[in-house]
């Protein structure tokens, strides 16, 4: 008697660290128990076979930054049934998104010798900014569990169950005092998308944003606090401009405040 | 007979993008090229302007599978420039964090991207359907490099805690008991590692590298030491561009960097080992000749054991630490104001990797460079491969294929920090 077939698991990588493809390899004990439910068609940072498509799901680590990944997005998303972004530079652009906010030929000068051995574009843009995409899962780098809760939701159809509240909500579960309020320490929780755990508040630091906006996020707000706190508009024009310096609301803030 | 090519489309098991060209001409390779095309993500140019209290989080993002590394050589770097000295227990602290990413960098080449190449496998999936223990083993042993870089940088990859002077927070006594238990389960499953990896079949392959690591005067290095080449070279970190030079080659987006006037140098697990033998403690040199090595080695092939053995003594020496630390007065030192320029080398997973910071009076980065190993190890690459596929060319492509993309992973190349994954193309067959 035969198996019936697995789904078939696909992972691409774009402009990136590769971490988040990293947290399915650092999922060490349920790796070996996923390698059974799924097929893996193309992953390779993993293996060096490779199945052709239609590929059931196809995870997206990386933002956009070359003509030929441009083209290469449209070739995955026609060969993908679902699509998910996994992290904060294929879902917001990344830390790559810096360029945005500059001219990019000072970027190429200031790095190589030899710009004009280089392709690149002007701007690192988001997977979504290309093709439709069925779920972003946020984070700078993503947190293994909710990959594993968004696999697991796609293979059987339903939603992922990943929250849209802010960090402030983990950091009372964990049961950390607030580092804003008890210490005075400045803390972007209040604007960040759940999903690490709250773990700087944890290690006696402010949140510093890596999960990128929350659902309905109110920076203004926000910075009004931390202006109390002695931030200075430079302080304020940085810290929204970091891994996930493209998402709107964080960067109509950096905006906001002059460099 | 005209030029021919022989391309290897697509590197697997590798971090990041990269392809390899061989150029064939009256049956000898006459050029082989390592391609990376790894989109550019131009980290130096996006540091100048930041708080150097950003930088240790900021080239996190240049890997996800070093990033301590990075946090390590920047720290390091921005430490010098203030002429700040982290000792005691907070030195202590960062070899231990140190010793959780070799582990956990190690395993995972050894394991996941390298093993399958030994043993015929696509992929460590694979070859767990018959060696589910062993492969069960070394996950569990990864787990506990993890652990480590959990407790004492916050979480695994893009650690939180390290800061320009030391810590966030210490580590309670209860998360370093915790640690000190699952290491001695570790070192038990670094020992089962080295000892299987010492029955894969090597193929037989030697070269006369220069080898450059860091050499301290009393421990294996990792943090600190001069540069050091098996060739008598010795130099402080802030000499590094006295004696080597980055150039930019048309077919690559990383940097090649080279010795001025001698060329192409090897770093990496087994310079290290081949500089810094006698820095083992002689329960590692026993464990190292146990499993077929001698004091030196100087084929590449061999570095999967080299790595093991490394893992192994990461293993002790965090148990060493462990047993020596004392809690410090505060988890970092006060930081003095003022401009300034620091160089730091430190010793990656994959070799030395070089950071420099000059700084204004507010702190503000000016400018920044970083020389990651990949980029060091390149011109190696590329020469193990033209001489290699010479003596493998009467082999079927695939098992041509095979052999190359073993050689290059030989290096554990981290193509997302230069700037990852291979295409072979065969010009001219």
């Amino acid at each position: 008697m035969s198996n019936p077939p697995r789904p078939r698991l696909a992972v691409w990588k774009f402009a990136s660290c590769d971490g988040c493809q990293l947290s399915l390899l650092d999922c060490e004990e349920e790796l070996l128990a996923l390698a059974e439910k799924v097929e893996i068609g193309y992953f390779l940072e993993a293996s060096r076979k490779t199945l052709p498509g239609p590929y059931d799901l196809s995870l997206v680590e990386g933002s956009i930054t070359t003509p030929e990944d441009a083209e290469r997005i449209q070739e995955v998303r026609r060969a993908s049934r679902k699509l998910v972004t996994i992290g904060a530079c294929a879902t917001a652009g990344g830390i790559q998104a810096l360029r945005n906010f500059a001219r990019i030929g000072d970027f190429l000068s200031a790095v190589y010798a030899s710009p004009e051995y280089i392709q690149t574009l002007d701007r690192s843009t988001p997977i979504a900014a290309h093709v439709p995409v069925d779920f972003e899962l946020q984070g700078c780098p993503i947190h293994r569990f909710q990959l594993l809760e968004v696999i697991s939701a796609f293979l059987s159809g339903r939603s992922p169950a990943i929250p849209h509240y802010s960090v402030c909500l983990e950091c009372k579960r964990a049961g950390h005092p607030c580092v804003l309020v008890a210490r005075g320490t400045p803390c972007l929780g209040p604007v960040t998308h759940a999903g690490c755990g709250a773990i700087c508040p944890g290690y006696a630091r402010g949140c510093y944003g890596c999960y990128g906006p929350m659902e309905s996020p109110n920076p203004p707000s926000l910075s009004l606090r931390w202006r109390a706190l002695g931030a200075s508009e430079r302080d304020l024009h940085r810290v929204f401009r970091t891994f996930n310096a493209a998402a709107a609301p964080f960067r109509r803030e950096s905006e906001a405040h002059a460099d | 007979m005209p030029t021919k090519k022989l391309s290897l489309e697509a590197l697997a098991r590798v971090e990041g993008e990269g392809s390899l060209e061989l150029f064939l001409h009256d049956g000898k390779v006459e050029t082989a090229r390592l391609r990376i095309f790894e989109p550019p993500r131009f980290f130096e140019a996006f540091l100048r302007g930041r708080a150097a209290a950003e930088v240790p989080d900021i080239v996190a993002r240049i890997c996800g599978i070093c990033p301590v590394a990075y946090q390590m050589s920047a720290v390091h770097a921005l430490e010098h420039g203030l002429g700040v000295v982290v000792d005691g227990p907070l030195r202590l602290l960062r070899r231990l964090l140190y010793c959780g990413e070799w582990i956990e960098s190690h395993v995972l080449h050894i394991v996941l991207l390298h093993a399958p190449d030994f043993l015929g496998y696509p992929d460590a999936i694979a070859i767990s359907r018959d060696h589910r223990a062993e492969v069960e083993r070394a996950l569990a042993l990864k787990r506990a490099g993890n652990e480590i870089v959990r407790v004492l940088g916050g979480r695994e990859i893009h650690p939180i805690n390290v800061r320009v002077g030391g810590f966030y927070r210490l580590p309670s006594p209860a998360e370093l008991s915790a640690l000190r238990a699952r290491l001695e389960r570790a070192r038990e499953e670094a020992v089962a590692l080295l000892r299987w990896v010492a029955t894969f079949p090597m193929p037989e392959y030697q070269r006369d590298y220069e080898f450059i690591a860091l050499r301290h005067p009393s421990e294996y290095p990792m943090n600190e030491g001069e540069i050091a080449s098996s060739r008598g070279l010795s130099l402080a970190p802030e000499e590094f561009d006295t004696a080597f030079e980055e150039r930019h080659l048309p077919h690559s987006t990383a940097l090649y960097c080279s010795l001025r006037e001698r060329g192409s140098y090897l770093v990496g697990p087994l310079a290290r080992y081949n500089l810094n033998f006698d820095r083992l403690p002689p329960s590692i040199q026993a464990h190292a000749r146990e499993a077929g090595l001698g004091p030196t080695c100087h084929n590449p092939f061999q570095s999967i054991l080299v790595r093991s053995v490394e893992v192994l003594f990461a293993c002790e020496e965090a148990l060493r630490l462990l047993s020596l630390y004392e809690p410090p007065e505060a988890p970092a030192l006060p930081l003095p104001r003022g401009a300034g320029e620091g160089h730091a080398a430190t010793e990656a997973p994959r070799g030395l990797l070089y950071h420099r910071y000059r700084f204004d009076a507010e702190g503000t980065i000016e400018q920044a460079r970083i020389v990651p190993p990949t980029s060091q190890n390149q011109a190696s690459i590329e020469e193990d491969l033209r001489l290699l596929a010479e003596s493998l060319l009467a082999l079927p492509e695939e098992s041509l294929r095979a052999r190359c993309e073993q050689a290059i992973r030989n290096y554990d190349p981290c193509i997302s920090c230069s700037t990852h994954f291979l295409r072979l193309r065969i010009h001219g067959r």
